[in-house]
């Protein structure tokens, strides 16, 4: 038997008086891709902000994860006063020490080379997401959660965060992530609807 | 499954304060804003009371000290702003280190660029208020520990209001009255060391409090940014 990476069992969201979400009920397996989906507001960012226990004072319900996550929210973490390559090295989520080459190689494999060295407040906003997601290419947590991670991304860097999702659940980490449009995943890919789970 | 690979505690610190120390390098403004804030009040003093030394003197501990509170709560209100904004505060939850200790670094810089500074530049200031150059010792050991309290004091604040809008006012409400035994003891000392007194029980308030101050503080600033992040 796996252990799961992350089990949530009825948990439910509340947003001051307003219950967002009620009795969700999921299950993430090593292996797993999980798309929460469903209209905006109903709680989606809530719901991935819980799982990540950056919000528990209005969460209610069981929640056991394991303790290797990655999390990215919408707001990007980088700071435009340092480089790219800067911003990798010294991020606070601290989850990887990456060496200098090992930056570059993931910079590439986000089409950011010769981007390393340049000041990232003079990036587009495309590219600053390509930096955020070059973590994905660093990091040793094994589950991610990303909070709407195809954002502002091309056609191509769509691609190349659908193959590394599927690297990284054939490599036995899962990931979970809020998106609108629809990924191109093939088989692996279970969409989670948060419809059926709304608040009173 | 394979553990969590564990980070090491001092490797990550180590990188989090230069991360803060470059930070602070690329936008000197932050730096240099406290201490040129500190440098023209001590500058209109003199012009404000006259330029008699004697009488400079004596206001000059309570001068030097309220000032150099007065800049503390500048640089606490800007303490975890941008953090929260773009998102660097939540992956700072988000590390594998206690919060308590993942706050640290950037104390720890704010504190390298503001309290130090300012503690080694201050017999300068002293001796502009007309304060003897012999007290100067005291007057720097009571600044570098008393800039350390309150930064630690202010950031449990900051970390408290930061989610606030225009928390500013708040901010200033909640430790000033935390700040009035710091000014206490830090003034006593420089006090007594120009009357030819005995600083030492002053300044070993001080060093109680800053004591005090590292072991608690960083749990206290560790929660409010918890609950900054929940909003």
């Amino acid at each position: 038997m796996t252990t799961a990476l992350l089990e949530a069992r009825d948990l439910s969201i509340h947003k001051g008086l307003r219950q967002l979400l009620k009795d969700v009920t999921l299950r993430v397996e090593p292996g797993d891709l999980w798309q929460l989906a469903g209209g905006n507001g109903i709680g989606k960012t809530s719901l991935l902000r819980s799982f990540a226990r950056l919000a528990s004072i209005e969460v209610y319900g069981d929640l056991s994860r394991c303790d290797d996550v990655l999390y990215i929210g919408h707001a990007a973490a980088l700071k435009g006063a340092m480089t790219p390559r800067q911003n990798l090295k010294y991020h606070p989520s601290g989850l990887c020490t990456p060496t200098d080459t090992e930056i570059d190689e993931a910079l590439a494999a986000v089409g950011l080379t010769g981007y390393e060295n340049a000041l990232t407040a003079r990036l587009s906003a495309g590219q600053k997401r390509r930096v955020t997601l070059a973590r994905l290419f660093l990091t040793s947590g094994r589950l991610w959660l990303l909070d709407e991670p195809f954002t502002a991304l091309d056609v191509a860097g769509v691609a190349v965060l659908e193959q590394r999702f599927a690297a990284h659940a054939q490599a036995g980490g899962a990931v979970v992530f809020t998106s609108h449009q629809s990924a191109d995943l093939g088989g692996l890919l279970s969409v989670f609807d948060l419809e059926q789970f709304r608040g009173d | 499954m394979t553990e969590a690979r564990d980070i090491d505690i001092l490797h990550y610190c180590r990188s989090q304060t230069a991360r803060h120390l470059m930070l602070m390098v690329r936008s000197p403004s932050e730096v240099v804003n406290p201490l040129l804030f500190f440098l023209l009040v001590i500058l209109l003093f003199p012009l404000g009371l006259g330029p008699d030394p004697e009488q400079l003197s004596v206001l000059a501990p309570g001068i030097l000290w309220v000032v150099a509170l007065l800049s503390n709560l500048m640089i606490c209100m800007r303490l975890f702003v941008d953090d929260l904004e773009d998102g660097s505060l939540e992956q700072l939850a988000m590390a594998r280190v206690p919060l308590s200790v993942a706050v640290l670094p950037q104390l720890l810089a704010s504190w390298l660029a503001s309290g130090l500074l300012l503690s080694l530049v201050s017999p300068i200031f002293g001796l502009m208020l007309g304060l003897p150059l012999d007290v100067a010792p005291v007057l720097v050991a009571s600044l570098l520990m008393g800039t350390a309290i309150m930064l630690l004091l202010g950031a449990v604040g900051a970390a408290l209001t930061v989610g606030v809008q225009r928390g500013g006012i708040l901010l200033a409400l909640l430790i000033l009255p935390l700040y009035v035994p710091i000014l206490i003891a830090g003034t006593r000392a420089l006090n007594e060391a120009l009357q030819g007194g005995d600083p030492t029980v002053a300044l070993a308030l001080l060093g109680a409090g800053v004591t005090g101050g590292l072991l608690l503080a960083p749990l206290a600033i560790a929660a409010g940014v918890r609950v900054s992040l929940e909003l």
